[in-house]
């Protein structure tokens, strides 16, 4: 039986989901849900959605407590949240609450939000694993896969009926009919089909700013991208004039000091994708981002010949995004603009600050590629 | 859902009545129902009552429950409504000796909603009556639409808290008929029987001033309302332009209101009661030897406290046997209060053995702050070691700040005053003489939270459809908060 709650739950979420949507565009800015992600889930602050009554000032109205303390020691605040009287809550003003949203179900507001239209994977093909089961018994199948415990029983329970079961002599002699084997199902399970991989420029011109909008732009691509694919491996590559390959952690919070060979990154990519990410099986989607400072114009003419041998014909979407630096030239993007313009699987994109996430992010997923 | 009640279940019922019974607890007869813990969510999150109207309140305070008790923040063990016969509900996994001390607890709950006082005027049918809310809940709904319905009735609960929890005991103001409302009281003249004396005894000029007396008092009772009116919501059922599907919801939920006003008068009360009742009747008489380590373990976590959250079950648990003590041993009385030495009040006691009778008293005609003003004493606030706390603007912490006897106790009244809630009146309806709506609120030493003020006027300005005012106080200074239905406004303002 269905819990009559479960309509006015319902209700309740749909509200919580128009408030987030309608609010998006301010979490996309704010990066703060990054550090509030779950496995899954992600907790969500909303705000005002509990029902406004005239009340007191929670800092002005204090209240009565038990205990010891001299006066001037801190209340020491329960480790349950609001029940009733003598609330130690500070989050005054602000009537909101936390909500748990799935990844999934944020992502599908991201793309209702933004008209994301859907990816249409390359190809048809999609990489399916098979794995075996073990998941019930059968009274037929190979003598390897006996169930010894189940067929003991089954013979005991036929020689009882049948009299012949002597406990003085407990012998058990199973006949065909009593044994039992395992059998299996195959299950099929969805490999990664597709892979990210983040390219940033770490030089000495990508500040801490710059790189937290690498970081909140790549959260919700990834969000997006996920939701999209089945599975999904993410690779990430750091370069300042070298390029290398670091894990997740890594990649957010190295700073190098030296120069700018963006080339190192795309030989590494190009690279990857050689070894690992057959374009056959595989939808790939490099993302880099930089100031748009490069070296020299020598090596931004040969990035510019790799992306066109070696990388774009083997991905689905590669994506720039340029991050505004105070010290950097931004050329690289116009060189990008110049030999790319009107290339679809190429999608540029200039992020003048936290505010420009919001456009920046429609621009590489816009083309549902 | 109901259940019926397992035959053991049925067993302890019996006998925890019978403990009741015999204690002198007078109840409603009281049905209980085991149910699962979901269920138990969903009928906590309905305030007691699973066929109320529907709404994404419900759902959002069923939402904070499941999340506690999944993470094992909290978990309701037992839910008792206000209705006659009383239900009641038990948690499926409740071990034995814990069915019994709710059981305990419960009819203890039930002698104080049939006794008390504050529960007098409460309608004691009110399970019929919710759903019958909810049935013209959802017949407006069908008509007009779920979200227009469900709109209007956020914007009225916003005021829910406005109501005039007094008003059930006394008539603020005598309805005059229609001729009596033209007509001025004539001037009343000291009678004599001689006519010359007339104008001895009743000089012209008394005369002449009591007639502009009469005239200027009726001037005055044309504002309207004549008094501030503190019941906010009767007010704008009567007199906001409505349609009548929104003038019988304002009644509905106004009606919930005053239902469930009591019970946040008497927390403290009532909470402490129902533990005195379940730790009497569980340890003199139902506990089995076997059960006794179980029911120490259930209810010290009833009385436990919380950091330094302040605990009704466990005040108003330790005020009862206070009360009972110092009535048994004679402490009360201009003898003993006027009494200086420590060690003989210590020693008191008359062997006066009032102390049962004291609190059955005591449960029938008091309410929380009544309860606080008159039995929280010196040595109790002492004992319970209680203090009150403020906030620290520069440590950006609450901190405790007075452990005097006479601020606790101000604290605590003032806390509990108006059932915790801002006492706000409608002052003028006819403000500036263009139909806006004034409010007032009366400032006692605690500012409103701004933020809250402002959207809480938008919602009443959506039932008044005028502009709507509150005048109250901000660090001392009056201030005037507005809303026109387009823009907020804040300016200083007289407070009188």
């Amino acid at each position: 039986m269905t819990l009559r709650i479960k309509q006015d739950h319902a209700r309740f979420k749909d509200i919580v989901r128009g408030k987030i949507k309608q609010n998006l565009r301010k979490y996309i800015q704010k990066g703060e849900l990054i550090g509030k992600r779950g496995k899954d889930t992600i907790s969500i602050p909303v705000p005002s959605i509990d029902l406004p009554h005239f009340r007191f000032h929670d800092r002005q109205q204090g209240g009565v407590g038990q205990g010891e303390g001299d006066v001037g020691q801190p209340v020491s605040p329960s480790d349950e949240e609001g029940q009733g009287k003598g609330k130690a809550g500070e989050n005054s003003g602000d009537h909101g609450l936390e909500v748990d949203v799935t990844l999934d179900e944020l992502a599908q507001m991201l793309g209702e939000e933004l008209k994301l239209p859907r990816i249409e994977p390359r190809g048809k093909q999609r990489l399916v694993s098979e794995r075996t089961r073990y998941v019930g018994v059968s009274p037929t199948g190979p003598e390897s896969l006996r169930h010894f415990k189940r067929t003991y029983k089954q013979a005991l329970k036929r020689q009882m009926v049948m009299g012949t079961y002597n406990p003085l002599d407990p012998k058990i002699i199973p006949i065909r009919e009593d044994k039992r084997f395992r059998t299996w199902r195959v299950q099929q399970r969805p490999e990664s089909n597709a892979v990210i991989i983040y390219m940033m420029d770490v030089s000495g011109s990508m500040g801490d700013e710059q790189k937290e909008i690498v970081r909140i732009e790549s959260f919700w691509l990834d969000t997006w991208l996920r939701h999209q694919y089945d599975g999904i491996e993410s690779r990430y590559i750091i370069h300042d004039a070298m390029a290398k390959e670091v894990d997740r952690e890594t990649f957010f919070h190295t700073r190098e000091s030296g120069g700018t060979m963006i080339s190192s990154a795309y030989k590494l990519c190009a690279q990857l994708i050689e070894q690992n990410y057959p374009a056959s099986e595989w939808n790939i989607y490099p993302f880099h981002f930089s100031d748009g400072d490069n070296w020299s114009a020598d090596d931004t003419r040969q990035c510019i010949s790799l992306l066109k041998d070696h990388i774009l014909p083997k991905v689905n979407l590669f994506a720039y995004g340029q991050v505004e630096s105070p010290y950097g030239s931004g050329q690289f993007l116009k060189d990008l603009e110049e030999h790319f313009d009107g290339d679809e699987r190429v999608a540029l994109s200039e992020i003048k600050d936290k505010e420009g996430i919001y456009g920046s992010i429609k621009d590489f997923l816009g083309r549902g590629k | 859902m109901p259940t019926q009640l397992p035959p053991h279940l049925r067993d302890v019922q019996d006998e925890m009545k019978g403990h009741a019974k015999a204690f002198g607890l007078d109840f409603f007869e009281t049905i209980f129902e085991v149910i699962t813990f979901d269920e138990m969510n969903m009928v906590a999150s309905y305030g007691g009552f699973p066929s109320r109207y529907p709404h994404w309140k419900f759902g959002m305070e069923y939402e904070r429950l499941a999340k506690s008790y999944e993470y094992g923040l909290s978990r309701i063990y037992e839910m008792v409504i206000n209705n006659d016969p009383c239900y009641a509900y038990l948690l499926e996994s409740n071990q034995d000796v814990s069915q019994k001390m709710v059981m305990a607890h419960v009819y203890a709950h039930c002698d104080f909603f049939k006794n008390n006082f504050t529960f007098s005027h409460t309608n004691r049918k009110m399970m019929d009556e919710m759903a019958n809310h909810g049935t013209r809940v959802r017949k407006y709904m069908d008509k007009f639409g779920v979200e227009v319905v469900e709109l209007f009735i956020d914007r009225v609960l916003s005021i829910d808290n406005l109501i005039d929890i007094h008003s059930p005991f006394i008539v603020r103001k005598k309805p005059r008929s229609e001729e009596e409302e033209q007509k001025r009281p004539a001037v009343r003249e000291l009678p004599t029987d001689k006519e010359y004396m007339r104008n001895f005894i009743n000089p012209k000029e008394y005369m002449d001033a009591q007639r502009a007396k009469i005239e200027k008092d009726f001037k005055k009772a044309k504002r309207f309302p004549e008094h501030p009116e503190r019941d906010v919501m009767a007010f704008l059922m009567e007199h906001a332009p409505l349609e009548r599907w929104q003038r019988d919801l304002i009644d509905m939920l106004r009606e919930e209101a005053y239902y469930f006003a009591p019970q946040r008068m008497t927390k403290i009360m009532n909470e402490g009661w129902a533990t005195y009742w379940h730790a009497k009747m569980m340890t003199e008489k139902a506990c089995k030897p076997e059960e006794i380590i179980d029911f120490a373990d259930q209810h010290s976590g009833v009385v436990a406290v919380n950091g330094n959250q302040l605990n009704p079950y466990k005040i108003g648990l330790e005020l009862y046997r206070n009360i009972e003590e110092r009535w048994d041993k004679g402490r009360f009385g201009k003898e003993y209060d006027d009494c200086d030495d420590l060690a003989e009040r210590r020693r008191w006691d008359k062997s006066l053995g009032l102390g049962r009778q004291k609190i059955f008293e005591v449960r029938k005609y008091y309410n929380d702050v009544t309860f606080i003003d008159e039995f929280l004493t010196l040595d109790f606030v002492r004992e319970a070691k209680l203090f009150s706390f403020g906030y620290n603007k520069k440590r950006a912490r609450f901190e405790i700040s007075s452990r005097e006897f006479k601020e606790v106790k101000d604290k605590m009244l003032q806390q509990l005053t108006n059932f915790g809630q801002p006492v706000i009146a409608v002052l003028d309806a006819n403000h500036e003489n263009r139909g806006e709506l004034l409010l007032r609120h009366t400032h006692d030493a605690v500012d409103l939270d701004p933020e809250y003020t402002r959207a809480t006027l938008s919602a009443i300005q959506h039932i008044w459809n005028r502009p709507v005012h509150v005048l109250t106080k901000t660090e001392g200074k009056g201030v005037m908060y507005g809303f026109d239905g387009k823009d907020h406004s804040e300016r200083s303002a007289e407070y009188a």
